[in-house]
């Protein structure tokens, strides 16, 4: 190479690029970050300058609009969504329990049903679900899901929930390492006390953090309440959003929504980190 | 009744996992009090023999009789009978969700009916026995294998066995924490528990044990007085053995 002797004779470790030379590694890095820094400002300026700003913030985030959503936001709507996706979260946890329990059975019919019924209502949309339930007193008659409405939601989530709960409590059973199964019966417990007081709790802590993803999921899913009907009392925050925004024909009610279910989403996925760590410590 | 009762007597013991037999005709005995150890090398079914002894692994024939009970018979309670027999095993298994007093107590309360204050003070009892009475509000993974070992060692005496299995207890530990386990498990031979145990530790087994059972492809090859079998083997196959474990820089490759 012919620059090189003149590479030597420069001052310092690195010197500065002979010309004619390429560009060194942290250079052409340099230049890319520049770009890329160039680029956002564009963005961001053009987005000031185009976006009617005026016509957004009447649109989306009018005060007197979200005033008008006080106290019905929390007090009924929140609430209601809270009920229908605690209450689907509850049963979908006990009855994915008693599914996954199933698929892991030495009773090969158990293992069958519990493998039918998750293929299923995991393979269908819930607001599908939501749909069939409100036709069910049609296939019915006489049949009424007990706790009206709240029944009505609860048990659509369950429905859908469980499915997805079960996959995940197997992985979990199945987690647990064998030699605590080994360990509880050599101590004289049954298979069944075994299960309930050593497997099942380890189990259960293995899950946490998937299991908060499907709370999450179920949250929103709640939100397919609306098709069922509901009104008045009954409402869940975006069929409440929906209503106020028609009624104002301002989307401002929409936004007040989303951020009200990110009040509830975000605290949790920490309070499942916290947890995490707790029970790291038994780990 | 016999006069003499056999603390565990196996008769015939075959063991096959799929087409590989493990266990090819088993026959041995432990007396009430007895220590006896079960060597020889990996694969040779030593383990098997063990869990065998309280159907953690279900045997493909032959009779195994704890304490008078035959549990091969298909209508033993053999929950009622894991009650009479500790076992301990290599990995501890203790319970990780759990504190050490928990886990001495879980099965006294849930198994044997035992009140909370009479499970504890039974616990404190035993976790004194094992030298860690100091530790029961500590979860395992807070412990040193070696402390875990001893917490499983405890677990498996408060529930009063009979008989006390031991599948290789110290094998999983560092080499300075085995002396601990050792030295707990020596206690319990000298105040006259009845103990299986397969090990790798043959100063353990030369010193503690009554007896010595060598197991090679899933038969016995020899079984007598430590000092016999450890110290003059009459077999080829237990002085090839034992000359690899008390010798390993010497092996012949």
């Amino acid at each position: 190479m012919t620059d090189q002797p003149k590479t030597a004779e420069l001052p310092g470790p690195g010197g500065n690029p002979p010309a004619g030379a390429k560009l060194s590694p942290r250079k052409k890095q340099q230049i890319s970050r520049a770009v890329q820094y160039v680029l956002l400002v564009a963005a961001a300026v053009a987005a000031v300058l185009f976006v009617d700003w005026a016509s957004l913030a009447q649109n989306f985030a009018k005060p007197e609009v979200a005033q008008e959503s006080l106290p019905e936001l929390f007090t009924i709507a929140l609430k209601n969504t809270l009920i229908y996706s605690v209450g689907g979260f509850f049963f979908a946890f006990l009855f994915g329990l008693v599914l996954a329990l199933m698929r892991l059975s030495p009773v090969r019919p158990y293992r069958w049903l519990s493998l039918v019924y998750i293929e299923i209502f995991r393979g269908l949309p819930a607001l599908l679900i939501f749909l069939l339930i409100l036709f069910l007193p049609l296939a019915l008659p006489g049949f009424e899901v007990p706790g009206g409405t709240y029944g009505q939601g609860i048990l659509g989530l369950t429905v859908v929930g469980a499915a997805y709960m079960a996959e995940t409590l197997r992985a979990g059973l199945q987690a647990v390492p064998k030699g605590q199964m080994e360990a509880a019966r050599s101590l004289g417990m049954s298979h069944g006390r075994a299960m309930v007081t050593i497997i099942i709790p380890q189990a259960v802590r293995i899950v946490i953090p998937p299991t908060t993803n499907q709370f999450v999921a179920l949250l929103k899913d709640s939100s397919l309440v609306l098709f069922l009907g509901v009104s008045g009392e009954y409402v869940e925050l975006t069929k409440f959003g929906n209503d106020l925004a028609s009624t104002h024909a301002n989307a401002t009610p929409i936004l007040v929504v989303g951020v009200t279910y990110l009040l509830v989403t975000i605290p949790l996925g920490y309070l499942a980190t916290r947890l995490e760590r707790r029970q790291g410590k038994g780990r | 009744m016999s006069p003499v009762r056999h603390a565990v007597e196996i008769r015939d013991l075959h063991k096959s996992f799929g087409s590989l037999e493990v266990l090819k005709g088993i026959d041995f005995t432990v007396d009430p009090g007895q220590v006896v150890c079960v060597i020889g090398p990996s694969g040779s079914g030593k383990s098997t023999l063990l869990r065998c002894v309280n159907l953690l692994e279900q045997p493909t024939s032959g009779t195994v009789v704890v304490e008078g009970l035959e549990l091969t018979d298909r209508d033993a309670d053999l929950d009622a009978a894991r009650r009479r027999v500790g076992m301990v095993f290599q990995q501890f298994n203790l319970f990780p969700h759990m504190t050490v007093l928990e886990n001495v107590t879980i099965a006294q309360r849930r198994v044997l009916r035992r009140g909370k204050t009479e499970a504890e003070r039974i616990a404190r009892e035993n976790l004194d026995r094992v030298g860690l009475a100091d530790k029961e509000g500590s979860y395992p993974a807070q412990l040193s294998g070696g402390q875990q070992q001893r917490v499983a060692i405890a677990r498996a005496l408060a529930m009063n066995p009979a008989l006390m299995l031991f599948d290789e207890p110290t094998s999983a530990l560092d080499p300075e924490l085995v002396g601990d386990v050792l030295t707990v498990m020596r206690k319990l031979a000298e105040e006259g528990m009845t103990m299986l145990v397969v090990t790798h530790e043959m100063a353990f087994a030369r010193d503690v044990a009554d007896r010595v059972v060598f197991m090679d492809g899933g038969v016995i090859v020899e079984d007598g007085p430590a000092a016999q079998v450890i110290g003059a083997p009459q077999h080829e196959r237990t002085k090839s053995f034992l000359r690899r474990v008390l010798d390993p820089t010497h092996t012949d490759v």
